[in-house]
Protein backbone atom coordinates (compact mmCIF):
# COMPACT_ATOMS: atom_id res chain seq x y z
CA UNK A 1 0.00 0.00 0.00
CA UNK A 2 1.76 2.93 -1.13
CA UNK A 3 -0.24 6.23 -0.94
CA UNK A 4 2.12 8.25 -3.15
CA UNK A 5 1.14 5.88 -6.22
CA UNK A 6 -2.07 6.89 -8.38
CA UNK A 7 -2.92 3.08 -8.05
CA UNK A 8 -3.71 3.37 -4.28
CA UNK A 9 -6.31 6.10 -5.37
CA UNK A 10 -7.96 4.26 -7.66
CA UNK A 11 -8.04 1.47 -5.96
CA UNK A 12 -10.33 3.22 -3.20
CA UNK A 13 -12.51 4.97 -5.94
CA UNK A 14 -13.55 1.49 -6.74
CA UNK A 15 -16.95 1.39 -5.01
CA UNK A 16 -16.27 -2.19 -3.40
CA UNK A 17 -13.11 -1.17 -1.68
CA UNK A 18 -14.29 2.01 -0.23
CA UNK A 19 -17.24 0.63 1.15
CA UNK A 20 -15.04 -1.36 3.53
CA UNK A 21 -12.81 1.63 4.24
CA UNK A 22 -15.89 3.59 5.09
CA UNK A 23 -17.03 1.30 7.25
CA UNK A 24 -13.60 1.28 9.34
CA UNK A 25 -13.48 4.85 9.42
CA UNK A 26 -16.74 6.12 10.39
CA UNK A 27 -16.94 4.99 14.16
CA UNK A 28 -13.75 6.52 14.69
CA UNK A 29 -14.67 9.85 13.40
CA UNK A 30 -17.89 9.28 15.34
CA UNK A 31 -15.98 9.30 18.22
CA UNK A 32 -13.47 11.97 17.70
CA UNK A 33 -16.85 14.33 17.05
CA UNK A 34 -18.50 13.31 20.67
CA UNK A 35 -15.27 13.67 22.19
CA UNK A 36 -14.51 17.41 20.70
CA UNK A 37 -18.43 17.95 20.89
CA UNK A 38 -18.86 17.80 25.11
CA UNK A 39 -15.06 19.63 25.42
CA UNK A 40 -16.21 22.01 23.30
CA UNK A 41 -19.40 22.51 24.98
CA UNK A 42 -17.74 22.13 28.94
CA UNK A 43 -15.25 25.29 27.21
CA UNK A 44 -18.46 27.05 25.58
CA UNK A 45 -20.88 27.08 28.64
CA UNK A 46 -19.43 26.00 31.76
CA UNK A 47 -15.75 27.74 31.56
CA UNK A 48 -16.08 30.84 29.18
CA UNK A 49 -17.06 34.02 31.03
CA UNK A 50 -19.74 36.05 29.55
CA UNK A 51 -19.08 38.90 26.61
CA UNK A 52 -18.53 42.47 28.11
CA UNK A 53 -21.37 43.39 25.47
CA UNK A 54 -23.74 40.74 24.59
CA UNK A 55 -23.74 39.00 28.19
CA UNK A 56 -24.85 35.54 27.93
CA UNK A 57 -26.07 35.45 24.71
CA UNK A 58 -23.07 35.28 22.78
CA UNK A 59 -22.24 32.10 23.32
CA UNK A 60 -24.82 31.43 20.72
CA UNK A 61 -21.22 31.93 18.30
CA UNK A 62 -20.42 28.06 19.63
CA UNK A 63 -22.95 26.94 17.52
CA UNK A 64 -23.81 29.60 14.69
CA UNK A 65 -20.08 30.12 13.42
CA UNK A 66 -18.85 26.82 13.52
CA UNK A 67 -22.42 25.57 11.39
CA UNK A 68 -21.99 28.24 9.38
CA UNK A 69 -17.95 27.53 8.03
CA UNK A 70 -19.08 23.70 7.81
CA UNK A 71 -22.38 25.20 4.86
CA UNK A 72 -19.66 26.42 2.96
CA UNK A 73 -17.16 23.56 3.42
CA UNK A 74 -19.19 21.02 2.79
CA UNK A 75 -20.28 23.29 -0.26
CA UNK A 76 -16.55 23.05 -1.21
CA UNK A 77 -16.42 19.26 -1.08
CA UNK A 78 -19.14 18.62 -3.13
CA UNK A 79 -17.55 21.02 -6.04
CA UNK A 80 -14.34 19.11 -5.41
CA UNK A 81 -15.95 15.42 -5.73
CA UNK A 82 -17.66 17.28 -8.88
CA UNK A 83 -14.23 18.23 -10.52
CA UNK A 84 -12.51 14.95 -10.05
CA UNK A 85 -16.25 12.86 -11.19
CA UNK A 86 -16.44 14.97 -14.24
CA UNK A 87 -13.26 14.69 -15.06
CA UNK A 88 -11.84 10.53 -13.81
CA UNK A 89 -15.83 9.76 -14.30
CA UNK A 90 -15.04 7.81 -10.67
CA UNK A 91 -18.15 6.35 -10.14
CA UNK A 92 -17.45 7.11 -6.37
CA UNK A 93 -17.91 11.05 -6.85
CA UNK A 94 -21.40 11.44 -7.96
CA UNK A 95 -22.25 9.22 -4.63
CA UNK A 96 -19.67 11.65 -2.38
CA UNK A 97 -21.63 14.95 -3.57
CA UNK A 98 -25.13 13.09 -3.08
CA UNK A 99 -23.80 11.97 0.28
CA UNK A 100 -22.73 15.35 1.05
CA UNK A 101 -25.56 17.35 -0.01
CA UNK A 102 -28.20 16.96 2.85
CA UNK A 103 -25.77 17.48 5.71
CA UNK A 104 -24.57 21.06 4.22
CA UNK A 105 -27.88 21.75 3.87
CA UNK A 106 -29.13 21.13 7.23
CA UNK A 107 -25.78 23.09 8.33
CA UNK A 108 -26.77 26.30 6.22
CA UNK A 109 -30.48 25.97 7.56
CA UNK A 110 -29.02 26.40 11.12
CA UNK A 111 -26.78 29.03 9.97
CA UNK A 112 -29.66 30.89 9.26
CA UNK A 113 -31.97 29.66 12.15
CA UNK A 114 -29.04 30.23 14.81
CA UNK A 115 -28.30 33.47 13.08
CA UNK A 116 -31.84 34.34 12.97
CA UNK A 117 -32.21 33.17 17.13
CA UNK A 118 -28.73 35.81 17.85
CA UNK A 119 -29.91 38.66 15.45
CA UNK A 120 -33.25 39.35 17.05
CA UNK A 121 -31.87 39.76 20.67
CA UNK A 122 -28.89 41.77 19.23
CA UNK A 123 -29.79 43.68 16.17
CA UNK A 124 -33.87 43.27 17.15
CA UNK A 125 -34.93 41.43 13.59
CA UNK A 126 -35.05 37.60 12.76
CA UNK A 127 -33.86 38.68 9.28
CA UNK A 128 -32.45 41.64 7.07
CA UNK A 129 -32.02 40.92 3.47
CA UNK A 130 -28.12 42.02 3.48
CA UNK A 131 -25.39 40.98 1.57
CA UNK A 132 -24.16 38.54 4.05
CA UNK A 133 -27.27 37.06 4.91
CA UNK A 134 -28.93 36.05 1.39
CA UNK A 135 -26.10 34.74 0.03
CA UNK A 136 -26.07 32.05 2.96
CA UNK A 137 -30.20 31.71 2.01
CA UNK A 138 -29.21 31.86 -1.32
CA UNK A 139 -26.39 28.75 -0.38
CA UNK A 140 -29.28 27.04 1.33
CA UNK A 141 -31.55 27.07 -1.61
CA UNK A 142 -28.52 25.59 -3.97
CA UNK A 143 -28.41 22.34 -1.92
CA UNK A 144 -32.20 22.30 -2.20
CA UNK A 145 -31.99 22.34 -5.72
CA UNK A 146 -28.89 20.06 -6.30
CA UNK A 147 -30.80 17.76 -4.21
CA UNK A 148 -34.00 18.43 -5.80
CA UNK A 149 -32.07 17.95 -9.53
CA UNK A 150 -30.54 14.83 -8.78
CA UNK A 151 -33.27 13.14 -6.83
CA UNK A 152 -35.62 13.99 -10.11
CA UNK A 153 -33.29 12.26 -12.51
CA UNK A 154 -33.44 8.66 -12.90
CA UNK A 155 -30.81 7.59 -14.27
CA UNK A 156 -28.40 7.81 -11.89
CA UNK A 157 -25.33 8.55 -13.45
CA UNK A 158 -26.63 11.40 -15.59
CA UNK A 159 -28.17 12.31 -12.29
CA UNK A 160 -24.58 12.40 -11.02
CA UNK A 161 -23.26 14.61 -13.85
CA UNK A 162 -26.18 17.24 -13.99
CA UNK A 163 -25.73 17.91 -10.30
CA UNK A 164 -21.86 18.09 -11.03
CA UNK A 165 -22.54 21.38 -12.63
CA UNK A 166 -24.83 22.65 -10.10
CA UNK A 167 -22.27 22.04 -7.44
CA UNK A 168 -19.22 23.56 -9.61
CA UNK A 169 -21.04 26.44 -10.55
CA UNK A 170 -22.67 27.27 -7.43
CA UNK A 171 -19.44 27.23 -5.91
CA UNK A 172 -18.79 30.90 -6.80
CA UNK A 173 -21.50 31.57 -4.13
CA UNK A 174 -19.09 30.25 -1.30
CA UNK A 175 -16.16 33.01 -1.77
CA UNK A 176 -19.09 35.69 -2.07
CA UNK A 177 -20.63 34.32 1.36
CA UNK A 178 -17.29 34.66 2.63
CA UNK A 179 -15.84 38.09 1.73
CA UNK A 180 -19.98 40.00 1.98
CA UNK A 181 -18.70 41.49 5.11
CA UNK A 182 -15.86 42.74 3.56
CA UNK A 183 -17.45 44.36 0.09
CA UNK A 184 -20.56 45.12 1.36
CA UNK A 185 -22.18 47.39 4.33
CA UNK A 186 -23.86 45.21 6.71
CA UNK A 187 -25.56 44.44 9.58
CA UNK A 188 -23.39 41.04 9.95
CA UNK A 189 -19.66 41.78 12.00
CA UNK A 190 -16.97 41.02 10.48
CA UNK A 191 -14.88 37.69 10.32
CA UNK A 192 -14.58 36.23 13.88
CA UNK A 193 -11.00 34.23 13.35
CA UNK A 194 -8.92 35.30 10.47
CA UNK A 195 -5.46 34.26 8.86
CA UNK A 196 -4.00 37.67 8.46
CA UNK A 197 -4.63 39.26 12.02
CA UNK A 198 -4.84 37.47 15.84
CA UNK A 199 -8.27 37.00 16.88
CA UNK A 200 -10.34 39.20 18.20
CA UNK A 201 -11.96 36.91 20.87
CA UNK A 202 -10.47 35.48 24.34
CA UNK A 203 -8.51 32.31 23.88
CA UNK A 204 -11.19 30.36 25.93
CA UNK A 205 -14.00 31.61 23.66
CA UNK A 206 -11.61 31.01 20.67
CA UNK A 207 -10.76 27.45 21.71
CA UNK A 208 -14.66 26.61 22.75
CA UNK A 209 -15.19 27.71 18.79
CA UNK A 210 -12.86 25.67 17.26
CA UNK A 211 -13.81 22.50 19.43
CA UNK A 212 -17.18 22.60 17.98
CA UNK A 213 -15.94 23.50 14.40
CA UNK A 214 -13.99 20.22 14.59
CA UNK A 215 -16.29 18.53 16.23
CA UNK A 216 -19.05 19.16 12.86
CA UNK A 217 -16.28 18.48 10.77
CA UNK A 218 -15.83 14.95 12.44
CA UNK A 219 -19.92 14.77 12.60
CA UNK A 220 -20.16 15.55 8.97
CA UNK A 221 -17.11 12.59 7.85
CA UNK A 222 -18.57 10.09 9.68
CA UNK A 223 -21.70 10.60 8.70
CA UNK A 224 -21.33 11.05 4.86
CA UNK A 225 -18.96 7.63 5.02
CA UNK A 226 -22.36 6.33 6.45
CA UNK A 227 -24.72 7.38 3.90
CA UNK A 228 -22.02 6.63 1.17
CA UNK A 229 -22.64 3.22 2.28
CA UNK A 230 -25.91 2.70 1.68
CA UNK A 231 -25.84 4.73 -1.75
CA UNK A 232 -22.72 2.35 -2.63
CA UNK A 233 -24.95 -1.10 -1.98
CA UNK A 234 -27.86 0.11 -3.85
CA UNK A 235 -26.02 0.90 -7.09
CA UNK A 236 -24.12 -2.44 -6.64
CA UNK A 237 -26.86 -4.47 -5.54
CA UNK A 238 -26.31 -6.71 -8.84
CA UNK A 239 -22.69 -8.03 -7.53
CA UNK A 240 -22.09 -10.62 -5.49
CA UNK A 241 -20.42 -9.02 -2.94
CA UNK A 242 -23.33 -6.68 -1.89
CA UNK A 243 -25.43 -10.18 -2.15
CA UNK A 244 -23.35 -11.79 0.51
CA UNK A 245 -23.54 -8.33 2.75
CA UNK A 246 -27.38 -8.15 2.49
CA UNK A 247 -27.93 -11.93 3.45
CA UNK A 248 -25.21 -11.51 6.23
CA UNK A 249 -27.14 -8.61 7.65
CA UNK A 250 -30.28 -10.76 8.12
CA UNK B 1 -17.80 27.42 38.14
CA UNK B 2 -19.30 30.34 36.69
CA UNK B 3 -22.63 29.51 37.23
CA UNK B 4 -24.01 30.00 40.67
CA UNK B 5 -27.41 28.07 40.17
CA UNK B 6 -29.20 25.51 37.50
CA UNK B 7 -31.34 28.53 37.49
CA UNK B 8 -28.83 30.95 36.23
CA UNK B 9 -27.91 28.48 33.60
CA UNK B 10 -31.10 27.89 31.98
CA UNK B 11 -31.78 31.77 32.19
CA UNK B 12 -28.75 32.37 29.86
CA UNK B 13 -28.85 36.11 31.40
CA UNK B 14 -32.32 36.54 29.79
CA UNK B 15 -31.24 35.05 26.78
CA UNK B 16 -32.28 31.80 27.26
CA UNK B 17 -34.74 31.16 24.80
CA UNK B 18 -32.32 32.33 21.89
CA UNK B 19 -29.26 30.58 23.36
CA UNK B 20 -31.69 27.45 23.98
CA UNK B 21 -33.48 27.81 21.08
CA UNK B 22 -29.67 27.04 18.75
CA UNK B 23 -28.49 24.72 20.45
CA UNK B 24 -32.23 22.68 20.66
CA UNK B 25 -32.46 23.01 17.14
CA UNK B 26 -29.06 22.22 16.05
CA UNK B 27 -29.30 18.73 18.56
CA UNK B 28 -32.35 18.08 16.64
CA UNK B 29 -31.36 18.04 13.47
CA UNK B 30 -28.35 16.47 14.71
CA UNK B 31 -30.19 13.58 15.69
CA UNK B 32 -32.86 13.21 12.91
CA UNK B 33 -30.24 13.27 10.33
CA UNK B 34 -28.37 9.89 12.30
CA UNK B 35 -31.85 8.35 12.66
CA UNK B 36 -32.27 9.03 8.81
CA UNK B 37 -29.42 7.49 7.86
CA UNK B 38 -29.50 4.12 10.25
CA UNK B 39 -33.31 3.44 8.71
CA UNK B 40 -32.52 4.17 5.31
CA UNK B 41 -29.38 1.69 5.39
CA UNK B 42 -31.78 -0.81 6.77
CA UNK B 43 -34.48 -0.31 5.00
CA UNK B 44 -32.36 -0.91 1.75
CA UNK B 45 -30.66 -3.92 3.27
CA UNK B 46 -34.90 -5.72 3.90
CA UNK B 47 -35.56 -4.48 0.45
CA UNK B 48 -32.23 -5.82 -1.07
CA UNK B 49 -32.92 -9.14 0.63
CA UNK B 50 -37.29 -9.42 -0.37
CA UNK B 51 -34.74 -9.02 -3.78
CA UNK B 52 -32.49 -11.85 -3.51
CA UNK B 53 -34.84 -14.24 -2.42
CA UNK B 54 -37.44 -13.21 -5.19
CA UNK B 55 -34.36 -14.45 -7.93
CA UNK B 56 -33.62 -17.64 -6.28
Amino acid sequence: MNIFRANFWFHYAGPQAFYGLAGRLWPCFAALAAVLGVWGLWLGFMVAPADAQQGEGYRIIFVHVPVSWMSMVIYLAMAFWSVLGLTFNTRLSGMMTRALAPTGAMFAFLSLWTGALWGKPMWGTWWVWDARLTSELILFFLYLGYIALTSAIDDQRRGDRAGALIAIVGAINVPIIYFSVKWWNTLHQGASVSLTKSPSMAQVMLWGMLLMAMCFWFYTIALVLFRVRTTILQRESHTAWVQAIAQEAA
Amino acid sequence: MIWDSWNQFWNMGGYGLYVWGSMGVTVACMAIEVWQARLARKQLLTQLRAEYEGNL
